[in-house]
C-alpha cells in the first residue's frame, strides 16, 4: 500500500503548521496514478493469498503433505496447488484418513483425481488404526468421526510430515474462525487456541521443533460461496453426490439421514426415497442430506445464496454442543 | 440477498474499542441487519440467551467464539467474520480492547484496508482510543472510521458527537498517514447507522456505517508504483512430460509492488545481475503483464543463480539494501527485547540471523510522545530499534510498502513470534553499476 512520504508524520508531527489541515471527512489523494484496471476481483485476491501460501509452505518445509479428502474444499486446494507449482509436479503428497464410513463416491473421486494429477496418494485406514489399537473405540460407539484423530496423528508420525495442509475454512465454524493460517500443533498433535503465534502482514512463521507440526489452512479466508464460485470459474469437476439425486433416506434429529449398511435400522423409522444433495460431506451415517433440484454448479450457487442455515447445519457431529468443535479440535482434529 | 454470487471487491475492516465499547455487538448488528445470518446461527443465538442471557439476544456471542471468552465474557483473540452485500465482500478482524493485548490488535489490522475505531459516546475520548488509533496509523491504514457508539445513552446529543469529534481532530494531525476519517454516530445495540439511517440523528447527514463500507475508495490500496518481486520459490520441473518445458527455469512468487511487463529489464538483488523479463508464466498461460498482489511466475532471459530470498525489482524505482536496520517495532512477547538480543528475522520470503544494535526509544501510545532510550521493550511496547542482520535485506519504507517494508522477529528456540517491525525509509538506495547484462 502507498503513501510514501518519507517518515510517518507520528514523528513529523512538531514540524508541521499548527493550523494545518485536519484529514477529517476530507479525502485526499496522497498517491500518484492509480488505474482501476489493475485489480482484482474477489476470487482471484482469495486466490493470489492462497498460492502464496501453498509456496511457503513448499520452501520452508521438508515433509509437507496435503490433505485432500475427494470434497469441494480440499477439491480447490488441488487446483491452488497446480496453480502454485506447475509446470513442477506438486511437491508433496495427499493424504487421506478413511474412516471407513466415506461415501464410496467420494473415495472413488479422491482416487481417480489424484491420480490425474500425478499424484501420490497415501490412505489410512481408522480400521486399520483400531486393530493396530492406536484407536480406541468407546463401547457402542458408531461414529469414527473422533477416531479420525489418532489415525492422522499416526499418519503424520509415520511419514514424518512436517506440515499438513488442509482446506478448513474460518466461515465454517466459530472455533475455527480464530485460527490461523498457520495453525501451530505441540508434537502430541495439539492446538492450544489461547497460545496462537500472531499472524501478521503475509509473514508466516513457519517453524516447527522435531515432532511438532503445522496445519495450513490457504482456504482461511473462503466463504461456501467463495468455495463454489471458484469450482465454476475453474470448471471444476466435484464428486456426483453434491448434485441432486434420488436416495433412500432416514429421518433422525430432524435430518434426513442416507440409508446404507452402514446405518443400524430401527423398526419405527420413517424411510422415504427424496430427491437430495450433500452440502457438506462427512461420514455417510452422520451427513444430512439436503432435499434439493440443484443438478449444476449455477443451480448450487444460486441455492446457497437463498440458503437459510449454514453449511454446517446438516453436520451432527458439530450438534452435540455449542463447543464441540472447539473440544475436537484441540485434540488435532481437522 | 445475504451473499453475492457474482464478483465484487475484498473489503478488510477491523474494529477496535475497549472491552464493554461494544465491538462485537456491532459486529453482530452489521451482520443481523444485513441478513448475514442463518436460521441456525440464530437459533444458536436464541439458545444460549437462555441459558446465560435470561431471556435477551446477545449479539455479542456471535463473535465471541471460543468457550473461555464467554465465560469471561471478553474476547480474548482475533476472530475473522465474512459477510457480502450486493455490492462488496468483506472480512472482518474483530480484534479486542484488553488493555494487554495491543499485538492482537496488530495482528488483526495489518492485512486490513480500514479500521474502526469505536468509541464510548458517554465515556468520549479515552487512552485506548488514543492508543487503537496510533496503531492504525502505525500499521499504515489508510481508512479510518470512529464509530461513536452508544449514542442512545447521551439522548443522541449533537453536541456530544461534535465534541467527541473534535478530541479526536485535535490529535490526528500528529498521525498524518490516513487517506480518509469518517465519524459515524451509532447505537450497535439498536441498530442506529449501522445498517439502516437513524431516526434519532437528524441532525447527521453522513453514511450509515455499510454504506460507508460499501462506497469507501479502496482500489488503490496497493502499491501499483514500483516493481518488487520477493522469489518465493524455484520452479524448475524435474521430469516435464512436456519436452518444451525441458529448460523451464522459473521464478515463483507473488508480486509485492508495482507492474511487471514482459520484456522489461529488471534487476536481481542483493546479487544487482541485471537481465529481461522473458516470460511472464501462469498456470493459465502467459501474460503481457502483471500487478501487485498477483501470484505469477518468472522466467528471466538471462541463466543467472537466483534463490529464495532474492528480490527482483524494476530499474526505474530502486529500494534500499542494507545490513544495518532501522525500524519501529510492537513487541509481542513476555520475554523484553533488549539490547545485544538475537533472534530470526522474517522479511519477505527470507529468514535472517538479526541483533538488536540499540533501543532508540518507547513510544508513549497515549501522548504519541517518544521516550528515549529505554532499557527494554516490554510486551504490548512500541519503539524505535536498531538491527543488524547477518546477510543485508532488500526493501523500502514500510509507509511505501506495506508488503516489503514490514519483517517479524522470530526467538529460536521457541520459534514464538515476537516481535513486528516496520523498516523506516532507507536513506539511500541501491546504485546500479553500468555494468552489462549478466551472461
Amino acid at each position: 500500500m502507498n503513501t510514501d512520504t518519507g517518515t510517518l508524520a507520528i514523528d513529523a508531527a512538531a514540524s508541521k503548521p499548527p493550523n494545518a489541515p485536519s484529514p477529517t471527512e476530507t479525502t485526499r489523494e496522497k498517491m500518484s496514478a492509480t488505474k482501476t484496471s489493475y485489480q482484482l476481483d474477489h476470487l482471484q485476491y482469495l486466490e493470489t493469498e492462497a498460492i502464496h501460501i501453498m509456496r511457503e509452505v513448499a520452501a520452508e518445509f521438508e515433509r509437507p503433505c496435503l490433505m485432500f479428502s475427494g470434497g469441494k474444499d480440499s477439491i480447490c486446494l488441488l487446483r491452488l496447488a497446480e496453480k502454485a507449482f506447475r509446470p513442477s509436479d506438486i511437491p508433496m503428497p495427499f493424504l487421506n484418513v478413511d474412516t471407513g464410513h466415506h461415501f464410496p463416491e467420494l473415495n472413488e473421486f479422491r482416487d481417480r483425481r489424484a491420480n490425474e494429477l500425478g499424484g501420490k496418494l497415501i490412505v489410512r485406514k481408522v480400521e486399520d488404526a483400531i486393530a493396530k489399537g492406536i484407536a480406541v473405540p468407546t463401547p457402542g460407539e458408531i461414529s469414527r468421526n473422533r477416531l479420525q484423530i489418532p489415525t492422522l496423528l499416526a499418519a503424520i508420525e509415520e511419514f514424518q510430515f512436517d506440515c499438513a495442509i488442509g482446506g478448513a475454512r474460518r466461515d465454517e465454524e466459530k472455533a475455527r474462525a480464530k485460527e490461523r493460517f498457520f495453525s501451530f500443533r505441540d508434537s502430541f498433535g495439539q492446538w492450544d487456541p489461547k497460545n496462537q503465534r500472531p499472524e501478521i502482514w503475509n509473514l508466516y512463521n513457519a517453524r516447527v521443533n522435531p515432532g511438532e507440526h503445522m496445519r495450513v489452512f490457504p482456504l482461511s479466508n473462503w466463504t461456501e460461496m467463495d468455495v463454489w464460485q471458484y469450482i465454476k470459474r475453474e470448471k471444476l469437476e466435484v464428486p456426483s453426490i453434491y448434485f441432486s439425486h434420488k436416495r433412500k433416506c432416514v429421518r433422525r434429529n430432524g435430518q434426513w439421514l442416507p440409508v446404507s449398511d452402514l446405518l443400524p435400522l430401527k423398526p419405527n423409522d420413517e424411510i422415504k426415497e427424496l430427491v437430495v444433495r450433500v452440502r457438506t460431506i462427512g461420514d455417510i451415517i452422520s451427513t444430512g442430506m439436503v432435499e434439493s433440484p440443484a443438478d449444476d454448479v449455477d443451480d448450487i450457487i444460486a441455492e446457497i445464496a437463498a440458503a437459510r442455515v449454514t453449511e454446517r447445519g446438516s453436520r451432527a457431529d458439530d450438534k452435540s454442543s455449542e463447543a464441540a468443535m472447539e473440544d475436537r479440535k484441540k485434540q488435532g482434529y481437522f | 440477498m445475504p451473499h453475492s454470487a457474482h464478483t465484487i471487491e475484498i473489503l478488510r475492516f477491523n474494529t477496535c474499542g475497549s472491552v464493554d465499547d461494544g465491538k462485537s455487538t456491532l459486529i453482530g448488528r452489521l451482520l443481523y441487519d444485513s441478513k448475514n445470518l442463518m436460521e441456525d446461527q440464530i437459533e444458536a443465538l436464541e439458545r444460549s440467551a437462555d441459558i446465560t442471557g435470561g431471556g435477551q439476544i446477545n449479539l455479542a456471542n456471535l463473535t465471541d467464539g471460543l468457550r473461555a471468552e464467554r465465560e469471561q465474557g471478553i474476547t480474548i483473540d482475533v476472530a475473522y467474520r465474512y459477510f457480502a452485500t450486493p455490492k462488496r465482500k468483506f472480512i472482518v478482524a474483530d480484534t479486542p480492547g484488553h488493555v494487554q493485548y495491543t499485538r492482537n490488535m496488530v495482528t488483526g489490522a495489518s492485512t486490513a484496508n480500514l479500521s474502526i475505531v469505536l468509541i464510548d459516546a458517554r465515556q468520549g475520548v479515552i487512552e485506548q482510543t488514543r492508543r487503537h488509533t496510533y496503531i492504525a496509523a502505525l500499521l499504515g491504514i489508510p481508512h479510518l472510521v470512529i464509530a461513536v457508539n452508544k449514542m442512545d445513552l447521551v439522548d443522541w446529543s449533537e453536541e456530544r458527537f461534535l465534541e467527541i469529534r473534535e478530541d479526536i481532530e485535535s490529535f490526528l494531525p500528529k498521525l498524518d498517514v490516513f487517506r480518509d476519517v469518517k465519524f459515524i454516530p451509532l447505537s450497535a445495540l439498536n441498530g442506529d447507522n449501522v445498517v439502516e439511517p437513524s431516526k434519532n440523528t437528524p441532525w447527521f447527514g453522513g453514511p450509515t456505517l455499510l454504506n460507508h463500507l460499501e462506497t469507501v475508495h479502496i482500489a488503490s490500496d496497493w502499491n501499483l508504483n514500483a516493481f518488487r518481486f520477493p522469489v518465493q520459490w524455484v520452479n524448475r520441473p524435474n521430469n516435464p512430460t512436456d519436452p518444451t518445458l525441458h529448460d523451464f527455469r522459473g521464478l515463483s512468487g507473488q508480486i509485492a509492488g508495482g507492474i511487471v511487463k514482459k520484456g522489461q529489464q529488471v534487476l536481481v538483488l542483493p546479487s544487482g545481475l541485471k537481465s529481461t523479463i522473458k516470460d511472464i508464466w501462469t498456470y493459465n498461460g502467459v501474460l503481457e503483464e502483471a500487478f501487485s498482489p498477483q501470484s505469477v511466475t518468472l522466467c528471466l532471459e538471462h541463466d543467472i543463480d537466483v534463490s529464495r530470498g532474492d528480490m527482483i525489482v524494476a530499474l526505474d524505482s530502486l529500494p534500499g539494501m542494507n545490513s544495518d536496520l532501522h525500524a519501529r517495532i510492537c513487541w509481542m512477547n513476555i520475554r523484553p527485547l533488549q539490547q545485544g538480543k538475537k533472534y530470526l528475522l522474517k522479511h519477505t520470503t527470507q529468514t535472517v540471523q538479526c541483533v538488536v544494535t540499540s533501543i532508540e526509544s518507547k513510544i508513549n501510545i497515549s501522548t504519541f510522545d517518544a521516550e528515549p532510550q529505554p532499557r527494554e521493550l516490554a510486551v504490548n511496547d512500541i519503539g524505535v530499534i536498531r538491527l543488524k542482520t547477518a546477510r543485508p535485506l532488500v526493501f523500502d519504507g514500510y509507509h511505501a510498502n506495506r508488503l516489503t517494508g514490514s519483517f517479524i522477529l522470530i526467538e529460536q528456540g521457541t520459534n514464538q513470534t515476537v516481535g513486528a517491525g516496520m523498516l523506516m525509509p532507507p536513506t539511500e538506495t541501491v546504485k546500479i553499476d553500468d555494468a552489462d547484462f549478466a551472461i
